[in-house]
């Protein structure tokens, strides 16, 4: 069949097409299914109720992540510890007691394996290049840098892929973000998604599934690529892809749950096949010079709200839209910021180092390069929480841990932590927090929490210093 | 599901643009294992402002909220759409949504219309003292005042909401299509399918993150 070029996105969504309707929607065989804790109870109990079952148990995988407190799980003696908040204990109950009843995988929350759904399906090869792959979580497009069609559902879809293993979907528009050029010193994929989100807004990529392209993306490690994925759904795309190559392919090889011997083969043989084909047409393309772009961080309670470090808080009265103004002079009053201010003199009293966009071993090492040998700052409290139990071993394996715990942060058991507030990680009413998680929405990390969004070398530079810095300056002070 | 042909009544006058998930229902509300008691956490931090819209008894009870731009923007957590359900919400205005809150309102037989700007403007004068309708058997919002206001809904959804139809029923009854789309895949992709037990994944033995 002579065919018109297809993106990467064209190319999954077309395998995956269980049936077409006459409207256009499409019921989408669905490969992977991760499940967490939160948003899983309510879906197994409308299968039980309709006396319905899993369809797939083997493409499917639990593990508990969002409000396991991360502090120490066993006691000296190995035996485990119960979990105070009795909701959570509850919910990590139900989900014991549901994959148990259902036969799926899961995870315990003492295994070494478990941590963030979306560091874990990575890690242990449960996600795979050119899958559909689902999750109850929104930052499920970070599997994307795989070249993974990966999105978040709500519970009602979870429980229509549990008992289905489909789903009921219109095709997105493409749209294409393209980063060329070379990365300047201390820029990270934290920045560069940072810069995506600020150029194309909150709302950008609403109906789209972003396609990241160019010399940037390529350059980037399986770890960044995760981490610029993971926030597509902070410029409004439900997914975001980065086409597979011979980098995704050596990461995945090996993998417990990859595919091995003859499968390996076939698997690589098609996954080459899902590149963007030249000519490809996206129905938007963005493109970005790298060079524009420096070690960047949010001001406001939107993820679009961002400045390089060397700006200063925007005067509301500087936009063009009455509303823009309006909701900029709201996330000033709640931020406890004043236009014109710089950046680099706010003060800072918690630091968060993890979350599934920058808690994996890289985030770590870079994080931990700007911590060594220095302190971090008085009446400033500073967490790394990495991103699964496998990440804490090598990083442990690696002494990063001593030189964290040297420089007073606090080193903890792996979760999504002070990412949201749903476990005993919070950050107090009014306080503010430099943190390499995701959203800065208002009360994300605790009611009356104020958010920055940066790079884990940025979090560590701002641990160390007691305010938001730039890490060039530390970087460069006779150090690296 | 209960079907819906129409809601009618009065409409929180709000038109706050970019409201997220996080302001609908605020996390610390997201640790509950069943669906219903939500709506007492419902925009919980909106509602710890005196003389907030949501309690002015004017609008209290309302069954439907008239937002700004991209309403439901933020996580996929489905809480926000049983939080709007439970505290009595059967429909949304706003100029645009989420993609994720609008499915999910529509699973959980919540309308999500999509009216542009000048109209919301217009809803939001008439709804301080005046109750709106919608009907999805002729696609429109009216007003005691002659406004008249189409908007468009995909037809597949419309059809479910109208007839309260359960999405995984429907889904179930493609069985054939959906075991032979699975054979198909055992050969052109076999590496998909997984053996389940993962007692047996050797961590140890692939010695890196
Ligand atoms: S770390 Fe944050 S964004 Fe990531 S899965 Fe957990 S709660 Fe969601």
């Amino acid at each position: 069949m002579a065919s018109r070029p297809q993106t990467l996105y064209e190319k999954i969504w077309n395998a995956h097409v269980v049936e077409r309707r006459d409207d256009g929607t499409c019921l989408i065989y669905i490969d992977r299914h991760l499940v967490h804790e939160v948003t899983s109870p309510q879906a197994f109990e409308g299968l039980r109720a309709a006396g319905r079952k899993v369809r797939r148990p083997d493409l499917t995988l639990a593990v508990p992540d969002h409000n396991l407190p991360t502090t120490a799980r066993v006691d000296a003696a190995g035996k485990r510890l119960p979990i105070a908040d009795p909701e959570s204990a509850n919910q990590l109950a139900a989900l014991e007691r549901n994959t148990a009843e259902f036969g799926i995988d899961y995870i315990d929350a003492t295994a070494p394996e478990q941590g963030i759904v979306h560091v874990i399906g990575p890690e242990l090869g449960f996600t795979l290049p050119g899958t559909t792959l689902v999750c109850g979580d929104s930052h499920t497009s970070a599997h994307g840098a795989l070249g993974a069609l990966a999105f978040g559902i709500g519970t009602s879809e979870v429980e229509h892929v549990l008992a289905t293993q489909t789903l009921l979907l219109s095709q997105a528009k493409t749209m294409e973000v393209r980063v060329e050029g070379s990365l300047g010193y201390g820029v990270s994929a934290k920045d560069v998604i940072l810069a995506i989100v600020g150029r194309i807004g909150a709302a950008g990529g609403t109906g789209h599934v972003i396609e990241y392209t160019g010399s940037v993306i390529r350059a980037l490690s399986i770890e960044g690529r995760l981490t610029v994925a993971n926030m597509s759904i902070e410029g409004g795309a439900r997914a975001g892809l980065i086409a597979p190559d011979e980098a995704t392919f050596a990461y995945i090889k090996g993998r417990p749950m990859a595919p091995a011997g003859e499968n390996w083969d076939k698997a690589v043989a098609w996954w080459k096949s899902l590149p963007s084909d030249p000519g490809a047409v996206y129905d938007k393309t963005v493109v970005l010079d790298a060079t524009d772009i420096a070690p960047s961080l949010t001001w406001g309670t939107s993820p679009e709200d961002v400045v390089p470090i060397t700006g200063t808080v925007p005067d509301p009265a500087s936009f063009a839209d009455a509303a823009k103004r309006a909701a900029a002079q709201k996330s000033l009053d709640y931020m406890g910021l004043a236009p014109g201010m710089r950046m680099q003199d706010v003060g800072v009293q918690h630091v968060f180092i993890g979350s599934c966009t920058n808690s994996r071993i890289e985030d770590l090492r870079a994080a931990a390069s700007v911590a060594n040998g220095r302190h971090v700052a008085d009446g400033v409290r500073a967490l790394v929480v990495p991103g699964s139990g496998l990440v804490k071993r090598q990083a442990e394996h690696e002494g990063l841990d001593r030189i964290f715990v040297a420089a007073g942060f606090e080193w903890r058991e792996p979760g999504c932590s002070m990412c949201l507030a749903m476990n005993p990680d919070k950050v107090p009413p009014g306080e503010r927090c430099a943190s390499t998680s995701n959203r800065n929405f208002v009360g994300r990390q605790g009611p009356g929490a104020r958010t920055h969004l940066l790079s884990p070398a940025m979090a560590a530079a701002a641990a160390v210093t007691g305010k938001l810095s730039d890490v060039r300056e530390l970087m460069s002070n006779g150090r690296e | 599901m209960e079907p819906v042909t129409r809601v009618s009544g009065g409409a929180y006058p709000w038109g706050a643009k970019n409201v997220d998930t996080d302001v609908i229902i605020p996390a610390h509300w997201l640790k509950t294992i069943t669906r219903a008691g939500l709506g007492k956490g419902a925009f919980e931090t909106v509602r710890a402002e005196p003389g907030n819209i949501f309690d002015d008894p004017r609008h209290a009870g309302s069954p439907i909220l008239i937002a700004g731009d991209n309403f439901g923007c933020g996580s996929s957590r489905e809480h926000a759409a049983w939080a709007l359900g439970d505290m009595g919400i059967k429909a949304v205005i706003a100029p645009s949504f989420s993609d994720i809150f609008s499915g999910n309102a529509f699973k959980n037989g919540i309308v999500t219309v999509v009216l542009p700007q000048e109209a919301i403007d217009r809803l939001i004068e008439v709804a301080q003292d005046q109750p709106i309708t919608i009907d999805l058997e002729t696609m429109t919002v009216t007003t005691p005042f002659q406004d008249r206001f189409t908007f468009t809904l995909d037809p597949f959804r419309r059809q479910c909401l109208m007839q309260g139809l359960d999405e995984i029923g429907l889904t179930l009854a493609q069985d054939t299509a959906i075991s032979k789309f699975e054979s198909g895949l055992a050969t052109r992709r076999p590496w998909i399918a997984r053996e389940s037990g993962y007692a047996s994944i050797a961590v140890e033995g692939a010695g890196r993150t």
